[in-house]
C-alpha cells in the first residue's frame, strides 16, 4: 500500500509545483506582462472583469503575496478561472471543456493504440533477433522518430488532401454539419481526424518498439527464462508470460515520461490541422495574450498527463508484484 | 563504458590510471563510432551539417534574406529548390538556416547535460536526504509536459531571442538525463576504486570529477545526444508557432512563413518540405548516434552475429 501512497503523493507535489509555476511565472517576468495584456483590452472588457485580471496577476493590488498566492491557489482549486478575453465573455472554464472532448479522444485512442501495438511490435522483434522484422524496424523507427511531429502533419497534408484530393484538411468536423450525436456527424469527426491521428501515431509508436525491443532483450538473458525453457514451456507462453511481462515493466514507467513528448507533439498537430482541441486552443491563448486561458490550459494538459501516469502507476502494480510489497 | 569495467587495479595511484583512461577514451570513442554503422552515418551527416554551419557561403552563393529573384518560382538550375513568394531562394535559405538550428541544438544540449550532471550525479553520490529531495525535484520535472511549459514562458518572454529560447530549451531538457545518470552513478557507488578512493582521503568534489565521471563518459555523452535531438526538434516547434524569432534564419523559421504563406497550397510545397528534410536529417544523425552509443554501452543490444566485445578481465 506504501507504493500506491508515495505515488499520489508524487501526483499531489507535481500538481502543487505546476500550480506554482502558473502563479510565480508572470510575476518572475521583467515588466509584469500581464500589464501590457490589460493595457489591450482597457475598455473593451467590463471593469469587474479588469479588476478580477488584476488581482490574478498581481498587478495594482495591496495584497501581500503570499496572501495573492493563497487566494489563487483557493480560485484555481475551485474552478475559478476567470473569463477568458479570446472569447470574452465565456468563462475559461466553459471554453476549455468545450475543446477537452477532441484532444482526450484523438490523443487518447493514438496514445493507447501506439502503446499497445508498438509494445506488441518491439516484444516480437526482439524475440525473433535477427529475423526480417528485427533488422528492418529498429533502424526504421529510430530514424523516423527523430522527425518533427508537426513537419509529418504538413507532408501528410501533402500528400493526402492536395495532391490526392481525399480526406479533409483541417478542422474536427464540416461547416455544414449539426453537432449532435447522429451517425453522419460520427462519421463526419472519424473522417476528419484520419490524418491528424495516423500522423500522431506514426510519430510516436516509434519509442515504444525500441524501448519493448531493447527490454525484451535483456529480460530473456535472464535466469527465468531460461528456467522456463528448460522446463519445456511453450514458446508462446514464455514469450508472452515470462519475458514479455517483465520487459513491460519499465516501458510502463516509459510510458509516464514519453506521454509528455506526445501530449506536446498532439499540440503542433493540431495547430496544423486546425483541430478544435486543446492544443490548438493554447496556441489561440498565446497569439492572443489571453493568460488566463493559457494558465488555464497548461494546468489542464499537466493534470491529464498526471492523471494517466497515475493510472500507469496502478497498472504496474497489478503487474509487478514487487511493488505491492511493504519494502 | 568498458573503461570502468576494465579498471580492476584501482588501488593505483591516481594519476597514471587518469592519465590512461583520457587516452583511451578518445581512442576508444572513434573505434566505437567507426566499428559502427549507424554511429558512421550519424557521424557523417553531423559533419556535413557542421560544415554547412561553418561555411554556408562556400554551398550556397545567393544571398538567402534578399528578396530579389522571381516569386514563388518552380525548382530550376540557377534556384535548385525554387524561391519563396517574397523572392528568396530557399536553397540557400536553408543552407544558411543550418548554422542557428543546430547552435541551439548544440549550446542548449550541452547545458542541458551539464546540469543533468551535476544533479543527477551528485543526488547518487551524497545519498541520504539530498538525494530524495533532488530525485524528487528531477521526477517532477520529468512529468510536467515539456512543450506546454516552452510554450507559457515564451509567451510570457515575448520576442526574447535565442537566449531565452535556450535556457527555456534547458530548463525542460535536463530531467531524463539527470536520472539515467543518477541510476549509473548509484551503481557505481560501492565499486572497489570509489572506496579506494574514498580511503585514500580524496575530497568529495575531486572523487566525483576524477573518478565517478570519467567512467560515465559513454552516459554522458549520449545524454548530450538526447538533449539535443530534443532542442533540435522543440525549438523547430517554437519557431513554427511564431515564438521564436521571425527574423532570424533558422529551419524552424523558414517553416513558420512558409506556413503563414500556405506555401503548400499555393504550390511552393519545397519551401515547406525541405526545412522538415533538414530538421529530420539532423535530428536522425543525434539519434543515430545516440542508438549506436546505446550499442556500445551496452553490448547485449548489438546486432546478433558480430563478434562480441572484448570479454570483461
Amino acid at each position: 500500500m506504501s507504493y500506491a501512497l508515495r505515488r499520489l503523493g508524487f501526483f499531489v507535489v507535481t500538481l502543487w509545483v505546476a500550480l506554482t509555476i502558473n502563479f510565480a511565472l508572470p510575476r518572475l517576468m521583467p515588466g509584469n506582462p500581464a500589464i501590457a495584456m490589460m493595457a489591450r483590452f482597457r475598455g473593451r472588457v467590463n471593469g469587474n472583469v479588469l479588476k478580477a485580471l488584476e488581482i490574478a496577476f498581481g498587478v495594482n493590488t495591496k495584497q501581500g503575496l503570499i496572501s495573492q498566492y493563497f487566494s489563487y491557489l483557493g480560485n484555481t482549486l475551485t474552478g475559478h478561472f476567470g473569463i477568458s478575453l479570446t472569447f470574452y465573455p465565456d468563462p475559461v472554464s466553459q471554453v476549455v471543456f468545450s475543446a477537452l472532448p477532441w484532444t482526450l479522444g484523438i490523443v487518447g485512442v493514438t496514445t493507447v493504440l501506439a502503446f499497445l501495438l508498438g509494445t506488441l511490435v518491439g516484444m516480437t522483434s526482439g524475440w525473433r533477433r535477427g529475423s526480417m522484422l528485427d533488422s528492418v524496424l529498429p533502424p526504421v523507427f529510430v530514424i523516423t522518430s527523430a522527425f518533427p511531429y508537426f513537419w509529418i502533419a504538413l507532408l501528410a497534408i501533402l500528400l493526402f488532401p492536395i495532391t490526392l484530393h481525399v480526406l479533409p484538411i483541417g478542422f474536427g468536423y464540416s461547416n455544414t454539419d449539426t453537432i449532435g450525436w447522429t451517425w453522419h456527424f460520427v462519421g463526419d469527426v472519424i473522417y476528419h481526424a484520419v490524418l491528424p491521428a495516423c500522423t500522431i501515431l506514426v510519430t510516436s509508436i516509434g519509442g515504444w518498439i525500441l524501448t519493448m525491443r531493447n527490454n525484451m532483450i535483456t529480460t530473456l538473458s535472464e535466469d527465468y527464462v531460461r528456467m522456463a525453457r528448460a522446463k519445456g514451456l511453450s514458446p508462446m507462453r514464455i514469450m508472452f508470460d515470462y519475458a514479455g511481462r517483465n520487459a513491460i515493466l519499465p516501458n510502463l514507467t516509459g510510458f509516464a515520461m514519453s506521454l509528455g513528448f506526445v501530449v506536446s507533439g498532439a499540440i503542433l498537430v493540431e495547430y496544423v490541422f486546425s483541430y478544435p482541441g486543446v492544443g490548438f486552443l493554447l496556441l489561440q491563448a498565446v497569439q492572443n495574450e489571453d493568460y488566463p486561458l493559457m494558465q488555464t490550459l497548461f494546468l489542464l494538459i499537466t493534470v491529464a498527463v498526471l492523471v494517466a501516469i497515475l493510472v500507469m502507476d496502478f497498472v504496474t502494480m497489478l503487474l509487478d508484484p514487487r511493488t505491492r510489497s511493504d519494502q | 563504458m568498458s573503461t570502468g569495467v576494465l579498471a580492476p587495479d584501482s588501488g593505483l595511484a591516481g594519476h597514471s590510471r587518469r592519465g590512461r583512461l583520457r587516452a583511451g577514451a578518445g581512442a576508444n570513442l572513434l573505434r566505437a563510432i567507426l566499428s559502427n554503422h549507424k554511429a558512421t552515418a550519424g557521424a557523417l551527416l553531423l559533419l556535413i551539417f557542421i560544415f554547412f554551419a561553418a561555411f554556408p557561403g562556400v554551398v550556397a552563393h545567393d544571398n538567402p534574406q534578399a528578396e530579389i529573384y522571381a516569386r514563388a518560382a518552380a525548382p530550376s538550375a540557377k534556384h535548385l529548390l525554387g524561391t519563396t513568394t517574397y523572392g528568396q531562394d530557399i536553397f540557400s535559405q536553408l543552407i544558411w538556416s543550418t548554422r542557428e538550428s543546430l547552435l541551439i541544438a548544440v549550446i542548449a544540449g550541452a547545458l542541458a547535460t551539464v546540469l543533468s550532471v551535476l544533479i543527477g550525479v551528485s543526488a547518487a553520490y551524497l545519498g541520504g536526504t539530498t538525494d530524495s529531495a533532488l530525485s524528487l525535484f528531477t521526477d517532477v520535472f520529468l512529468v510536467i509536459p515539456a512543450f506546454p511549459l516552452i510554450v507559457v514562458i515564451a509567451a510570457y518572454a515575448k520576442n526574447g531571442g535565442d537566449a531565452i529560447l535556450i535556457a527555456v530549451l534547458v530548463v525542460t531538457g535536463w530531467s531524463y538525463g539527470a536520472r539515467q545518470l543518477r541510476a549509473q552513478a548509484l551503481s557505481l557507488r560501492n565499486r572497489d576504486f570509489l572506496v579506494a578512493a574514498r580511503l585514500r582521503g580524496e575530497r568529495r568534489w575531486r572523487i566525483i570529477v576524477f573518478e565517478i565521471l570519467p567512467t560515465m563518459t559513454s552516459l554522458i555523452v549520449a545524454n548530450f545526444l538526447g538533449a539535443a535531438l530534443y532542442s533540435v526538434l522543440a525549438a523547430a516547434g517554437l519557431q513554427f508557432i511564431g515564438l521564436g524569432n521571425p527574423n532570424t534564419m533558422s529551419w524552424g523559421t523558414m517553416l513558420y512563413w512558409a506556413q503563414n504563406n500556405e506555401a503548400l497550397q499555393i504550390g511552393t510545397p519545397l519551401w515547406a518540405v525541405m526545412p522538415g528534410v533538414a530538421l529530420a536529417l539532423l535530428g536522425g544523425a543525434f539519434s543515430l548516434l545516440n542508438y549506436a552509443f546505446d550499442e556500445i554501452g551496452n553490448p547485449a543490444l548489438r546486432p546478433v552475429g558480430r563478434k562480441r566485445g572484448r570479454r570483461r578481465s
